[in-house]
């Protein structure tokens, strides 16, 4: 039996806040697009960015020193294979306009045929990745 | 105001990423890998993400926002070859380590050299871009 209850509290969480985001300030909850503009735009328009980050440090900060098993996961991977995804990371969620969250829990909520097709492609490259690096 | 509820909304946005796990490398490696010991486990996180989303957005999409603006949403349509390549691109960098942005970030709390050298990629590749969209205009 797989474990589902905490992934889908997660879930319904991260649905939670994305819901509170879009209905009190009219923004989506896009990670990469909060992070890319936050630094690279000047800090005019940035204010509420730079308040949700803050709230994502300090929960993840709370929960550190709280249940540190929930951070007791390895970063098994050498430093060019970390440098290489970051920057395929970095740039790639850029390009296309948004990440997991953005184009995953709240395009594919908006019924947004961009963010379907993104989400369709990226866990496509992630998959045949995982494929793949089994044989590196 | 403004601040304030973003500030709630990271806060929220960053439990529901530890207790679901999607900040463990392996867990998401685990969902991605379909063709070997497959973990779907994480279907449910998105699953409950999207659900929830579908029908409060329904109702959200129709008003202005708390703080009296209008929504802010995307407006492109078309399925482009920026999008195309910038999935493919960012789905192999979230395959070869198993975290996609949100996650990297919630990481950074526990000072891994990995997390910060990662993260530091994906800041050097975010600005990359916009370095190469200002070259073009």
């Amino acid at each position: 039996m797989i474990e589902w209850q905490m992934p889908l509290a997660g879930g319904l969480l991260i649905g939670l806040s994305s819901s509170l985001l879009l209905w009190g300030i009219g923004r989506i909850s896009g990670i990469s697009g909060i992070v890319g503009t936050a630094i690279t735009s000047k800090p005019a328009e940035n204010g509420w960015r730079y308040a949700w980050l803050a709230g994502l440090f300090l929960g993840a900060i709370v929960y550190l020193k709280t249940k540190p098993e929930l951070f007791a996961h390895e970063f098994n991977f050498s430093t060019a294979r970390l440098i290489i995804s970051g920057l395929l990371i970095g740039f790639g969620t850029r390009l296309g306009s948004g990440c997991t969250s953005g184009h995953g829990v709240c395009g594919l909520a908006r019924l947004s045929m961009r963010s379907f097709a993104s989400v369709m492609i990226f866990m496509g490259a992630g998959m045949i990745t995982v494929y793949l690096a089994k044989f590196f | 105001m403004e601040l304030f509820i973003s500030f709630v909304a990271g806060l929220i946005f960053s439990i529901g990423l530890i207790v679901s796990q999607m900040i463990n490398p392996a867990k998401l490696i685990g969902f991605l890998d379909v063709l070997g010991n497959w973990d779907y486990s994480l279907i449910f996180v998105l699953g409950g993400a999207v659900g929830f989303n579908l029908i409060t957005f329904r109702f959200i999409q129709k008003r202005k926002s708390l703080i009296g603006a209008d929504l802010c949403l995307p407006t492109k349509k078309t399925i482009d070859r920026k999008i195309i390549i910038g999935s493919v691109l960012f789905g192999t960098g979230w395959g070869l380590v198993g975290v996609c942005p949100g996650p990297a970030l919630v990481n950074l709390v526990s000072f891994k050299s990995e997390v910060l050298i990662l993260v530091g990629a994906i800041i050097v590749g975010m600005f990359g871009f916009s370095f190469l969209e200002k070259q073009k205009s």
